[in-house]
């Protein structure tokens, strides 16, 4: 006495998940317009939200073939009662799964895998960027079929938006009864960008179709480099020791390191950075590192580097004239051969940066005299917009950037190379009796970054985490609890995470 | 100018008699309104009958033709008060706004509308904005039409009904002298669907006929003794007129079996819903029809008690499908069971849960409960005692992983920088107590700006930090959005504050529109706009109502301003409100206007600059403070192939418009000298082409020179 359920299943129920502002509208009106087109009847509804220009959306469709009478279809998607499911982004395919919207029996998923990161994810001040290779690997379990591709990135090398990269995908998934043709006479059918869009189309189309490629193996340490050939023989020479002398697993970093270092300052500052790396290592080898993954040359060499080529204004000047600073720029913002392109940087030095650029004694000097600081002061904070485009400003940074030659005299080298040696000096004391707390001494170098205040915050933020060291030293745990320490500084600016683990630590 | 154009859409609102009409609920209530002959509408913007306001503003033409008077209302108070002209004279006319907030609004007009009662049919059509995608709290417009006596019609989600419950509507204010309120829920404004259309009418009268010949009775107006004649009439004429007339035009439905032990009575609002439960247990086909008996309210206010009792009859158990909060319907419904002395089960609330919106899984869940217990027989063998349930996939660590996306500015925001500042002023001064409002500013809640105590509805922002006015070391700081300010927030907020002698801060958002409404247009809008008075500075009103501290910044992107005039309003020995307008033009609006001329502009080879910010990878620590003081869409991260490196780099993408706000932001917080702007010149002129030149043959050399001396690494890939 039921009614045939088959009546009910005809119906093709379709999600689309979509981030505001991303044009979800268009690829539902897109689909009711083919769903029509093909004889189908096909109801449509969102929540726009208007004001909600972020955040998460939905859109839901459901069709059946039109037989003149008017079905009754339902106005939004049930869990475990959706044939397909649009994602316009990877975490909202992760919000459909989520929803109960993707299973196994009966939905296609189809998501671009690109990342529109959340703000929870962009704000951390380390690294909170969600692991997006666990919703992949969901919903290769969860979706019946399970269709990926970066159609954002398609969609923007064919000069469109990701709706047209989307239906391309939908197209290709074949879970629609409308053939190609049709799908392609809807866009045709209106609006502006026709021809990019079947562009992004096709591409999409051809994408969804293909297998998903493997990850691309990371790159080694680039041995494309230009000089006269002296400083390059001399470079040579360097390439060759680290060759020799440095234990096979950690060449790629110390590498990487080196030519940090030498791009910073020059080669004799390289040589330095060497010289310490060869000694941790020979130390690591005496600690027994070689059974436990050489990790502390490993992380000297990558860390030492970041601590010598610190940031300063010398740097900071030589990056912004960089002739391959200015292609990047060009590349990045677009800039075809018949524009021009003027570059207009945010600068805003504080006398603390003037001083870290004189010589030790006159900062020092300077430094030590409050009122004679404070005017001076207020004669350079300011923020200063300058033209590095325009000759005059390019030159001025030029000109800095040739402070390089001095750096070795300048009062931050001073303050930056005391700092370099008590924390390798801490990094051996520990590691001789707790090699990987040692370790994670080196490790703890992460915490110092960025400029004016975000770098004394960073300092003391250093601080603090190795403030508990002694009480850790002891005890054979010791290693991980500096690593949850380090973690929590990086997890929020003001500290509160630090100082709960902190209190934890106390309490050991 | 709104945030989407109907300007094609509403050549459909001029078809006739026997032509299909194929689009968006809202779109078929305008055309209904004209089959009506309504001789006039205003109304308020607001999700979800925004694009209602946006139709008839695009339709205007269209209405002018036919004598129809149409207004955006100042304030939904002003929309419910301008339904009076139905009070003598028989026009009808209709009034919208987002519900429950505007009916909030409007209650007081509403409450003398239906007190004196209308002659002409008067409709006032609510969007019910409940549920999934709600900003707003959650409650029902239906206590309002109980409260004051208004008949509410809730019509199934299809245009079909959607447009027969307007002509309905209409003919049943005009007899019962009753306004009628109709409730739209936010998923069938948009619902993309077809009907037949019909003729449109001109108004029997207009507005200027009304106003050529006035009238005028006493017993409609309220004022004792008339009011309390009102109240009876309510009683003793109009609801029984209603009842007869809902009766006699059936427009409640009984679907399905003529008998049954179990029947469902819903809001019509509900009937897609319960048909696709329905369908999903087998007990309905695809056109809805159904094995249990319906009985569908397209009324839900006043309910016919014999209608009911009738379908209770020769039930055992009757479950009452009624969406959200107090449970009116099953109240009553079981007031007229208890007074009948009938003994049919009534159920609802229990098998669906008193609060929360009726989802596909709830209507489900609750209705095979409830028919598992009450008639199993119904069911199949399999829906009433099912194998063990395959076990869904378990996602639950995807909890762990998927980030919450909650709402934010848009991509360029002018609001930005003015939290932006609002930050940086608190790391010197501490936090204070903000008040909010309704409106844009509200997303600075949100992280990564976590400003903002309370928001205590349109335009009240700062009545809502009035208690503040006691001496303290710190001020409160209040905002509202222009929009908020001319609602309503002009007398309740600036003027109660200089009258109080407040010394708290306010601060007034002006992005040139009614944004978080869509981009309509309201006074001190600097369009040009053909049908209203625009360009009334916000500032002279300030003054105007006594402010004697107002500050005006012009461009909110400049944050050191901004943050300046933050800090001098919080410490100025100035007594009385300070009163900040901080204003520039609504990002999205300004983009949908500039985008077009921009890219003619380009085409036709003159010369465009067009800015884009970026952050130069190598300069960029990770650290992010950046993003904690802005959270621009287009400002975001990434990771580089450089092991070096642990944390992601800040990054600027395409989408950038390059408004200004991170460098501004970087600049005034001493960030980082990370960010640039590129000024792309297309179709440079011959100045542009010849410095250009000139600088590279400068900045070549110099580069050269630097080559020469120094090794050079260049990352893979990016060799000449």
């Amino acid at each position: 006495m039921n009614m045939q359920p088959a009546r009910q299943n005809q119906i093709i129920k379709l999600a689309i998940l979509a981030v505001g502002g991303q044009g979800g509208g268009v690829v539902s009106d897109w689909i009711v317009h083919l769903a029509e087109e093909n004889g189908w009847y096909a109801q449509a509804t969102s929540v726009p939200g208007v004001a909600q220009r972020t955040g998460a959306t939905i859109y839901y469709i459901e069709m059946v073939p039109d037989r003149g009478r008017t079905p009754i279809l339902a106005l939004m998607p049930s869990p475990g009662d959706v044939d397909i499911v649009i994602a316009a982004e990877l975490m909202e395919a992760g919000r459909a799964m989520m929803r109960g919207l993707v299973t196994p029996e009966r939905t296609t998923l189809i998501a671009s895998s690109h990342r529109a990161f959340a703000v929870s994810e962009k704000m951390v001040p380390g690294n909170g960027i969600a692991d997006g290779a666990a919703v992949i690997e969901t919903a290769r379990k969860t979706a019946r079929r399970f269709v990926a591709a970066d159609l954002e990135a398609i969609a923007q090398r064919n000069g469109s938006v990701i709706s047209a990269s989307l239906f391309g995908a939908l197209a290709a998934a074949s879970v629609l009864p409308f053939p190609r043709e049709s799908f392609e006479a809807t866009i045709q059918s209106g609006g502006k960008g026709i021809k990019a869009s079947l562009r992004a189309f096709h591409d999409a189309f051809d994408a969804a179709r293909a297998p998903v490629a493997a990850a691309v193996p990371p790159e080694r340490a680039s041995d494309l480099i230009q000089g006269p050939p002296a400083l390059l023989d001399r470079y040579r020479t360097l390439i060759a020791r680290i060759d020799d002398e440095m234990p096979a697993d950690s060449r790629d970093m110390a590498k990487r390191g080196l030519a940090k270092v030498v791009e910073f300052q020059d080669m004799a500052y390289g040589e330095e950075y060497l010289g310490r790396l060869v000694k941790i290592a020979a130390l690591d080898h005496d600690l027994g590192g070689d059974g436990k993954g050489r990790a502390l040359t490993r992380e000297a060499a990558k860390y030492m580097a970041n601590a010598m080529a610190y940031d300063d204004v010398i740097r900071v000047a030589r990056i912004k004239t960089e002739r391959r600073r200015f292609e990047r720029v060009r590349d990045e913002v677009h800039v075809r051969d018949e524009q021009i392109l003027k570059l207009t940087e945010f600068m805003h030095p504080r006398l603390e940066e003037v001083c870290g650029m004189l010589p030790t004694k006159l900062g020092r000097a300077i430094e030590s005299r409050p009122g004679l600081f404070k005017a001076l002061d207020r004669m350079v904070n300011r923020g200063r917009h300058v033209r590095t485009d325009g000759i005059f400003w390019y030159t001025v940074l030029y000109a800095l950037s040739g402070l390089r030659r001095f750096r070795r005299r300048l009062l931050r080298h001073e303050v930056e190379q005391a700092h370099l040696t008590r924390w390798l000096g801490e990094a051996e004391r520990v590691a001789r009796r707790n090699y990987e707390l040692g370790v994670e001494v080196l490790r703890c170098r992460r915490l110092i970054k960025g400029y004016s205040d975000t770098h004394t915050r960073g300092l003391s933020r250093y601080d603090k985490v190795l403030s508990a060291l002694p009480l850790l030293e002891g005890r054979e745990d010791g290693a991980q609890w500096l690593r949850r320490l380090r973690e929590a500084a990086l997890k929020d600016e003001n500290g509160t995470a630090l100082d709960g683990a902190l209190k934890t630590v106390a309490t050991l | 100018m709104a945030e989407r154009s109907f300007a094609k859409e509403v050549q459909q609102l001029k078809i006739g008699a026997g032509e299909e009409f194929r689009g968006e609920g809202i779109l078929a209530i305008t055309k209904a309104l004209l089959q009506c002959g309504v001789g006039y509408v205003v109304g308020y913007q607001g999700a979800p009958i925004s694009h209602l306001m946006d139709v008839l503003a695009d339709a205007q033409d269209i209405l002018g033709d036919l004598g129809v008077h149409f207004e955006a209302s100042a304030s939904e108070a002003a929309a419910a008060a301008a339904l009076a002209a139905s009070v003598h004279y028989p026009i009808r006319g209709a009034a919208t706004w987002k519900s429950t907030v505007g009916t909030n609004v409007a209650s007081d007009a509403l409450a003398n509308l239906s007190s004196g009662g209308v002659t002409g049919g008067a409709l006032i059509i609510v969007g019910e904005d409940y549920g999934e995608g709600s900003s707003i709290m959650q409650e029902r417009s239906h206590s309002f039409a109980m409260k004051s006596q208004i008949w509410l019609l809730d019509p199934k989600p299809n245009l079909e009904a959607i447009v027969k419950a307007v002509e309905d509507g209409f003919a049943l204010s005009e007899a019962t002298n009753t306004p009628v309120m109709l409730e739209v829920r936010i998923r069938s404004c948009h619902v993309h669907g077809r009907f037949i259309a019909k003729d449109n009418q001109r108004p029997p009268m207009s507005v200027a006929d009304a106003l050529e010949s006035p009238r005028r009775d006493t017993q409609r107006i309220v004022l004792p003794p008339a009011s309390f004649l009102h109240e009876q009439e309510k009683i003793k004429k109009r609801w029984p007129a209603a009842i007869d007339f809902i009766k006699t035009h059936k427009l409640n439905e009984m679907v399905g079996p003529k008998r049954g032990k179990v029947g469902i009575v819903l809001q019509g609002g509900m009937y897609n819903g319960v048909i696709r439960a329905l369908q999903r247990l087998g007990l309905a086909d695809l056109y809805g029809t159904s094995m249990v008996p319906l009985y569908i309210l397209n009324v839900t206010y006043p309910l016919v008690d014999d209608e009911f009792l009738e379908f209770c009859e020769d039930k055992d158990a009757v479950l009452v499908v009624e969406e959200g909060q107090p449970d009116h319907l099953e109240q009553a419904f079981g007031h007229m069971l208890h007074k009948a002395g009938a003994s049919t089960r009534l159920h609802g609330k229990g098998y669906l849960p008193m609060a929360g919106e009726y989802s596909g899984q709830v209507m489900l869940d609750g209705l095979s409960g409830f028919l598992r217990d009450h008639a199993p027989a119904l069911l199949s063998a399999k829906i009433r005692l099912p194998n063990a349930p395959v076990a869904p996939p378990d996602v639950s660590h995807l909890a762990q992983v998927v980030p919450m996306r909650p709402p934010g500015f848009c991509t360029g925001c002018p609001e930005r920088p003015i939290f932006s500042a609002m930050k940086l002023v608190e790391q010197e001064l501490g936090q204070h107590h903000v008040a909010a409002d309704i409106g844009c500013h509200l997303f600075s809640i949100m992280p990564p700006f976590n400003i903002g105590a309370t928001t205590m509805g349109y335009g009240l922002g700062p009545a809502s930090a009035s208690a503040f006015n006691m001496p303290a070391k710190k001020r409160s700081i209040s905002i509202m959005g222009d929009g908020g300010f001319w609602h309503n927030g002009l007398a309740s907020g600036i003027g109660n504050a200089v009258f109080n002698k407040n010394d708290g801060v306010i601060l007034v958002v002006d992005n040139y529109y009614s944004a978080a409404t869509g981009g309509q247009d309201i006074l001190s809008s600097r369009a040009n706009n053909r049908t209203r008075s625009t360009k009334h500075p916000i500032t002279d009103a300030v003054k105007g109502v006594g402010v004697n501290w107002v500050r005006h910044i012009d461009r909110t992107y400049d944050v050191q301003k901004m943050r300046d005039t933050l800090r001098e309003a919080l410490t100025t020995d100035e007594k009385g409100p300070k009163v900040i307008v901080a204003s520039s033009e609504c990002m999205l609006n300004k983009q949908r206007r500039e985008k077009p001329l921009i890219a003619k502009a380009i085409h036709d080879g003159k010369r465009v600059v067009k800015p884009r910010f970026g952050v130069d990878e190598e300069v960029c620590t990770g650290d992010h403070a950046c993003i904690r003081l802005s959270g621009c869409p287009s400002l975001s991260v990434k990771q580089l192939d450089d092991p070096l490196r642990d944390d992601p780099v800040a990054s600027i993408d395409q989408s950038c418009v390059g408004c200004g706000n991170c460098g501004e932001v970087a600049d005034a917080a001493v960030l980082c000298p990370s960010f640039y702007r590129a000024d792309v010149i297309s179709n440079p002129n011959r100045l542009d082409l010849f410095l250009a030149k000139l600088r590279q043959k400068v900045i070549g050399f110099l580069q050269k020179r630097r080559d020469a001396k120094s090794l050079r690494f260049l990352k893979a890939g990016t060799a000449q």
